[in-house]
């Protein structure tokens, strides 16, 4: 009996040598150890066997049935692996370098630029105003200290329309609404007004490279008890050091906007040569970048706003101009030209 | 403006001081000063008084002269001249050898066979005139060999101011004025103005001016005569060129002269054409020649200066040529007169024609200044002329005079103002250096504004703050942050809309934002076969193809499509932007924010491009939102629309805008092989609409079962009128229905519907779900609609 067992032990170890996949494993699995296998057909045989022999017959065939087991789970780990390395082998190998074809929406430049000097308004707790296009000349120019026949309004030729409106042609235009629609909440509850008002601004004038009719200004205003010269410094240097993400110098130089007093004109350093002086800067070291002062009092009085009460500050930031100088782009024009070529690049925040 | 160090230096002495400093710092304090300073004279060394002492013809040149020169040295010196105007015993500037003018060294050169030791000078050769018609003429009495720096100021520092700058400063349009603001940046005294006691002529007789009308504030007059002079002084002309203005003769350089010193202008008549000087208007309008030969056409609103009836010069712009000074002229009327600064301006506007002086009277000038002009004038005048005599008295009317500006404040004011700390000293200094008096009680001030700034300039107590920070330096303060309540930002609606959708058409759809104009190009739309509908105009519009304010911006897009045709085959546009719908009941524009997208394409197909589109209005909807469009047909109104698949778009109630086509006329003046669709949403209504908030569901443990249908559509049928049929029938277990599939030929449109359904508290039975979709179909055919086979 114990050749048969070693017979078929033999005869497993050659079957299984020849084996190569999972499938025909399984058959001899089935073969061997299935109910109708031959192992178990050993099992069968016993009952001619005396009680002696049987048990070491017994002991024999379940030792064959455990050896034969363990075979075969090691064949079949072996045949999973070679299945899984021929699997990877089979992968072809890709080119990461070829071209990407990026699939991109853009936002407008502008927009961009926006985005930026808003969220370091609003971490500053700025609200962001919306204003109209076309205004009043109260709006515009009355409510703002520019009476009619005052040489302010010769410096800015002014897109009148049929009706006696106007194109805005400065975000100051939102000026007196801002200071009214908050303006209670100042004098009751304390509560300084802060906003800043982005928005498109007309002037009738020829456009070449540096010069649109439509372009983008930001304006923002400040009111409170104590608002000074020294917080208009800090708050533009800060203003401006975070749009631009490094430490800028401003200097304020005299200024005449008959909506402030003292009116300034904030220059930055130059970002190009770093204030050492080069060609975009004409060789000073410094841009002038913004209109900016205090709320002149007869403005603050129009807002119904005590100024003997409350001075504040405001500003007049070139949104377009800032957007040409922080992407580099030279034609003004560009902006305005629904060009993709040119406006398709502007993908995203750069921050 | 251009501005003469020397000259400012004659008010203030800058001894130990850095000028070019200094003229930084009157940047930063007062007024822009441009980037490049004029070192003039830098390029120029080695050029001597030198006199001819004999003039030969050259041989062989008609236009060369042989001179010997005598330069002031042992020796005479040999030298090849061309100029014509050379002649024995005339002085002339003479460039020795090693004479640096410009980028040349004068070296011995031959001249036509001859040796030139040196070279005789123009005047534009050494830059102090634009005069080349020969050598310089020098009539002083100077020492031959004697450098021309010693003698002229051709040494000086010239600096240009910006005109805007000095918009609101009257005051600083001429040297004393700005000398005034260096002598407070400098901490120095300024000297007085040395003027001519015009006392001394109050014995004669007084000429006859009559002021007739208000806008003629002052007149001040003066007769002389005797001027013998003709050419100006030396260093009057360098002065004079260095800050652009051409020498003429030496009384029309003498105005010019007081015009830049004290920002004055001054006007010089024959008597004899101003017997009886009157200023008034006119009652109709008429002809008049100025002094630079141009007739020009005076109408009733133009301030005249008049002999009697008859006009002599333009008020405060320019005078006539008939009451020039000629030949023969013998007494003088000198005018120092302040007019109305709007009237000049209106008038130099009206007539096109702005001159020096009424760049200067449009600013406002200080009435004071008018006689204190005609002392200087008289004091200048006898100085470069001896012989001159004055033959009337003072002649002044004062008809305008501004009131005193007296301002008071307290120290606390500044410091408010300031948010730093500036001494009482500190301000008194200031105040006081810039000509206004300051009186100060323990912190208290009472300031009286100078009357060179009181004509507009500084008439409230934030105008002194100006005045006390400017000098003080903005470079000096300290900076800090403001001490303010917090509170909570909210942000518009509208605005987060707007940012919102911004992000998911350019994240999500990849479409391109882009900006355009408020009004409508009317050539680009045209060719494009849209007409531009009436809507309000510009006033005056000088282009007329930008004259209507657009009513849509769609037509906007399609030009924009246009430019970009060719940059891919498929591309969409977006922007958010205004338009006007017409005028209100008050006549006041009705603007709108609209969201405009247009979709191109040469792919996709028009189905596909068109619910592209569909899409990303809902997606956005539902993001803000979380609510569902709804769809209206629509009648086309404009050129662009085509009629077919023209829809209102609605949300909760409210029309949004519409969805829609391009008309094949304008699609195939784009494009002809291209699709292309747009839609507009009013942004304003659009936020209107209130965001639902998100309903949260559990999901459900038990299975769900699906039921596939598969319909014929009539024409015409729409998926909306479809739901209808299982709305009410489905009940709590139907819980979503979707297209599977669509199947379309000419004949036939056919689509496949999922519908799923799921209980949340038991597994579904078949039977249900079979008696709920009998009655769904049983709905259908009740709509023709049948199943398919």
């Amino acid at each position: 009996m114990d050749d048969k067992i070693q017979s078929l032990k033999n005869q497993l170890h050659q079957e299984l040598s020849a084996i190569t996949n999972l499938v025909d494993l399984d058959k001899v699995r089935v073969a061997y150890l299935g109910k109708k296998g031959s192992i178990t057909g050993l099992m069968k045989t016993m009952k001619d066997l005396t009680n002696e022999e049987r048990k070491e017959f017994g002991k024999n065939v379940n030792e064959l049935k455990a050896a034969a087991a363990k075979k075969i789970e090691e064949k079949t780990a072996q045949l999973k692996e070679l299945e899984i390395q021929a699997e990877i082998e089979a992968m072809p190998r890709f080119d990461v370098t070829t071209p990407v074809d990026l699939q991109r929406g853009s936002y407008h430049p502008i927009t961009l630029v926006q985005r930026q000097c808003e969220s370091v308004f609003k971490s500053m707790g700025f609200t962001v105003e919306d204003y109209s296009e076309v205004v009043t000349d109260y709006e515009c120019f009355e409510s703002v200290n520019i009476p009619k026949h005052h040489p302010a309004r010769d410096m800015q030729d002014t897109y009148y329309l049929e009706n006696g409106q106007l194109l805005k042609s400065q975000t100051s235009a939102a000026q007196n609404a801002i200071l009214k629609k908050y303006g209670k909440n100042l004098i009751e509850n304390n509560i300084p007004i802060k906003a800043i008002f982005p928005g498109r601004c007309f002037r009738n004038e020829a456009t070449d490279a540096s010069h649109e009719n439509t372009f983008f200004q930001m304006e923002g205003v400040m009111v409170d008890k104590d608002i000074s010269i020294s917080n208009l410094i800090y708050f533009m240097k800060t203003m401006l050091s975070e749009v631009f993400r490094k430490d800028i110098k401003v200097r304020l130089r005299p200024g005449f906007f008959p909506f402030v007093e003292p009116g300034f004109e904030l220059d930055i350093n130059c970002l190009i040569c770093g204030g050492d002086g080069c060609q975009s800067c004409g060789h000073s070291g410094w841009l002038e970048l913004c209109p900016c002062g205090m709320i002149h009092p007869e403005v603050l009085r129009e807002g119904g706003i005590d100024p003997e009460k409350y001075t504040g500050f405001a500003f007049g930031l070139g949104l377009t101009r800032l957007a040409m100088m922080k992407y580099g782009v030279k034609d003004i024009r560009d902006l305005n030209s629904g060009s993709l070529k040119v406006l398709s690049q502007f993908t995203d925040d750069d921050e | 403006m251009f501005l003469s160090m020397n000259w400012i230096s004659d008010f203030v002495d800058f001894s130990g001081l850095d000028k070019v400093e200094l003229i930084h710092q009157f940047s930063l304090s007062t007024a822009e000063v441009e980037n490049e300073i004029f070192f003039k004279g830098k390029d120029l060394s080695g050029v001597v008084v030198a006199e001819i002492k004999s003039v030969e013809d050259h041989p062989e040149s008609k236009k060369l002269h042989l001179l010997k020169v005598d330069i002031g040295e042992d020796e005479l010196v040999d030298v090849v001249c061309g100029a014509p105007n050379v002649r024995v015993g005339m002085k002339t500037a003479f460039a020795k050898v090693g004479a640096q003018i410009g980028d040349i060294t004068i070296s011995p050169r031959k001249l036509a066979g001859f040796t030139s030791n040196g070279m005789c000078c123009g005047e534009a050769e050494i830059g102090i005139s634009d005069d080349n018609s020969g050598i310089m003429e020098i009539t002083d009495d100077v020492a031959n060999g004697t450098d021309l720096k010693d003698i002229y100021e051709i040494d000086d520092i010239i600096f240009e101011v910006d005109n805007k700058s000095l918009t609101n400063r009257p005051d600083l349009w001429g040297h004393y004025g700005i000398a005034r603001e260096f002598a407070s940046l400098a901490g120095r005294e300024l000297k007085p103005l040395e003027l001519e006691d015009l006392s001394a002529y109050d014995d004669l007789s007084k000429v006859d001016l009559k002021i007739e009308d208000k806008l003629c504030y002052r007149y001040s007059c003066l007769q002389f005569e005797n001027i013998k002079r003709s050419v100006s002084p030396v260093n009057m002309r360098i002065r004079l060129y260095y800050c652009g203005m051409r020498a003429i003769n030496f009384l029309a350089d003498l105005t010019n002269y007081l015009m830049l010193e004290m920002g004055q202008p001054m006007h010089a008549f024959d008597s004899r054409k101003v017997g009886a000087i009157r200023v008034k208007r006119f009652d109709k309008p008429f002809k008049f020649e100025t002094l630079d030969g141009v007739e020009r056409n005076i109408d009733e609103n133009t301030l005249m200066i008049c002999n009697g009836d008859i006009p002599v010069a333009i008020a405060g712009i320019m005078g006539g040529l008939d009451s020039e000074i000629v030949e023969d002229t013998t007494t003088l009327t000198l005018e120092s007169a302040t007019f109305d600064a709007a009237s000049i301006r209106k008038s130099t506007v009206r007539l096109a024609h702005r001159t020096d002086a009424s760049m200067r009277y449009e600013k406002s000038l200080d009435p004071e200044m008018t006689v204190t002009a005609v002392a200087r004038f008289v004091k200048l005048l006898k100085k470069y002329d001896d012989g001159v005599k004055v033959v009337s008295a003072l002649t002044d009317e004062y008809a305008f005079k501004y009131d005193t500006v007296t301002l008071s404040f307290d120290k606390s004011f500044v410091d408010k103002y300031t948010g730093i700390n500036i001494s009482n000293e500190q301000i008194v200094k200031t105040l006081t250096s810039l000509g206004f008096e300051v009186e100060l009680e323990n912190d208290s001030f009472k300031v009286i504004v100078p009357s060179w700034r009181a004509t507009k300039d500084v008439t409230i107590k934030a105008d002194i703050i100006e005045e006390i920070t400017r000098i003080y330096g903005y470079d000096n303060f300290e900076v800090h942050t403001t001490r303010s309540p917090l509170y909570p930002v909210r942000m518009d609606d509208v605005k987060l809309d707007e940012d919102k959708i911004k992000d998911i058409l350019v994240k999500r759809y990849n479409l391109h934002e882009l900006h355009s104009y408020v009004w409508a190009y009317s050539d680009e739309q045209k060719a494009l076969g849209m007409e531009v509908e009436d809507n309000i105009k510009l006033s005056g519009a000088t282009n007329p193809n930008i004259e209507t304010i657009r009513k849509t911006m769609i037509p906007t897009q399609l030009c924009q499509v246009k430019t970009n045709v060719g940059y891919s085959p498929d591309f969409g546009i977006f922007e958010i932007g205004r338009v006007v719908e017409g005028v209100d009941e008050n006549n006041l524009c009705i603007e709108k924010k609209k969201l405009a997208i247009t979709l191109y394409s040469k792919t996709k197909g028009i189905k596909s491009l068109y619910f592209e589109l569909r899409d990303i209005l809902a997606t956005f909807t539902d993001d803000l939102k979380h609510k569902a469009l709804g769809f209206k047909p629509k009648k086309a109104e404009h050129s662009f629309e085509h009629p077919v698949n023209l829809y209102e778009i609605e949300l909760d109630g409210k029309t949004l805008g519409e969805i829609g086509i391009v008309h094949p006329v304008v699609s195939k003046k784009i494009d002809k092989k291209a699709d292309i669709v747009f839609a507009e949403l009013d942004m304003e209504e659009f936020s209107s609409v209130k965001n639902a908030s998100i309903t949260y569901s559990e999901p459900s443990k038990f299975p769900p079962m699906t039921y596939d249908l598969s319909v014929n559509l009539p024409n015409g049928t729409f998926f909306a009128e479809l739901s209808q049929c299982w709305e009410n029938v489905g009940g709590e277990i139907l819980s979503g229905t979707r297209i599977v599939d669509t199947y379309d030929t000419e004949l036939i449109h056919s689509i496949t519907i999922r519908f799923e359904f799921v209980s949340k508290e038991r597994t579904l039975e078949s039977g249900e779900v079979q008696s709920i979709m009998d009655k769904v179909i049983e709905n259908l055919n009740k709509l023709g609609v049948t199943l398919r086979g």
